[in-house]
């Protein structure tokens, strides 16, 4: 067998380029899969909340332990409101009993009495999952029992989660939880079941404030993507680089 | 002559046999990278439309207008407008094939949740007409003077 250097040097060429193809490249998509990775691509949900209308009902928290199946009295919850008094002496006084779940009708914080006049400023913060870019959470899963969905949205597979609590203790938002019941991880996932047929996530329905918003940031006429788009808003925790999708009017340095 | 290596190498290579084995009948066929790469997307398909199907509870003003569109009007015309039915009178599911009847919450601590007076300057709760509650008419329910679909006006 004799070879050329001419054909030597134009087998190797073809073989590189053949083997540098990904296999998917020879991959055909069906009109439907073409369709469907288009249409997912215009969706990404996003949350905006403003805190300067939170009144602290709580009813938030209340529909959306209804909404999501969580045990009513255990102390855990999807998503929850705080509470923010920063006194005159530079204190910041924060409480969330049950997560806001009935309400902020008492002026007293954890049994402690605050004079009135010694309130610079005091407002309420709701609290629900981030549905983060680079979610910490699903890296860590070591099952694939967490994942991101086409429209941004972290869901978790309760089939496949074991338990692990690895997901609990990578956010950094403290939004995930051990299901009582279901004995799995959960979190918000801004209803899926509800906004996947065009409804509103439970906690934005029952807002009577309009605190809460959801947004779709891939439709340019959304209202509330043109207000997270031009108006100043804030996001929690940006410095740990998770790119979370709940935006915030009014954020307060001292929230946390 | 026998060497002595081989006999674990083979129960090695049959466990790992076994396990590749059982994958086969143990992971979903639809499990596997679906989203954007190897760290959001290794999941299992088919538990989006999972959640997907999950029941919805809060039906929403639209749903309760079909049969009781009087007490929506009035409650429309009201300054408890922006108040969701369901926020007092509870999820409708099903209603009215199950539950039938809905729980109301009539109690003052139901109310209290806006209408307490904390005293937090330019907080949103400031804006809201409120009550000190150690004072106003205590261990008294609101709707007994109060009706919650047109609070403007007291009875009697």
């Amino acid at each position: 067998m004799t070879c050329s250097r001419r054909s030597f040097l134009k087998d190797a060429v073809g073989g590189t380029l053949v083997s540098s193809l990904p296999l998917s490249a020879f991959v055909f998509l069906s009109n439907e899969e073409a369709i469907a990775a288009v249409d997912e691509a215009k969706v990404r949900w996003a949350f905006l909340v403003d805190t300067t209308t939170c009144t602290g009902c709580g009813l938030c928290v209340k529909a959306c332990k209804t909404e999501n199946e969580i045990p009513y009295d255990a102390p855990v919850t999807r998503t929850w409101v705080e509470r923010y008094v920063v006194t005159k002496d530079g204190q910041t006084h924060i409480d969330s009993p049950l997560g806001g779940r009935d309400g902020f009708i008492d002026d007293k914080i954890r049994d402690e009495e605050i004079d009135p006049d010694n309130i610079d400023k005091a407002f309420f913060v709701p609290k629900l999952c981030n549905q983060c870019d680079n979610p910490a959470c699903v890296q860590v899963c070591p099952v694939g029992a967490t994942y991101q969905t086409h429209d941004g949205v972290v869901l978790i597979d309760r089939n496949w989660c074991i338990g692990c609590g690895y997901c609990i203790m990578a956010c950094p938002y403290g939004v995930r939880f051990f299901h009582p019941t279901a004995k799995v991880a959960d979190k918000c996932n801004f209803c899926y079941h509800r906004i996947s047929q065009g409804m509103q996530p439970a906690c934005v329905e029952c807002c009577s404030f309009g605190a809460r918003r959801l947004a779709n940031l891939n439709d340019p006429d959304d209202p509330v993507t043109k207000i997270i788009k031009t108006e100043r808003v804030a996001v929690l925790k940006d410095e740990y680089g998770t790119k979370p999708h709940v935006f915030y009017i009014g954020l307060d340095e001292a929230v946390r | 002559m026998k060497w002595h290596v081989l006999r674990p190498l083979w129960v090695a290579i049959g466990l790992v046999g076994s396990i590749l084995v059982a994958r086969v009948f143990l992971v979903p066929d639809d499990f596997g990278i679906n989203g954007r790469n190897f760290t959001y997307g290794f999941h299992r398909l088919s538990n989006i439309q999972e959640w997907k199907d999950f029941p919805v509870k809060y039906r929403g003003r639209e749903y309760c207008v079909e049969c009781h569109e009087e007490k929506v009007d009035s409650l429309n015309a009201s300054p408890h407008q922006p108040v969701e039915c369901e926020n007092c009178h509870g999820a409708a599911v099903n209603h009215p094939d199950d539950p039938e009847l809905l729980p109301i919450d009539r109690s003052r601590e139901h109310c209290l949740r806006c209408h307490a007076q904390l005293n937090y300057p330019h907080s949103a709760r400031d804006q809201v007409p409120g009550i000190n509650n150690r004072m106003h008419m205590r261990r008294r329910d609101c709707a007994e003077c109060h009706n919650p679909h047109s609070p403007a006006e007291e009875k009697q």
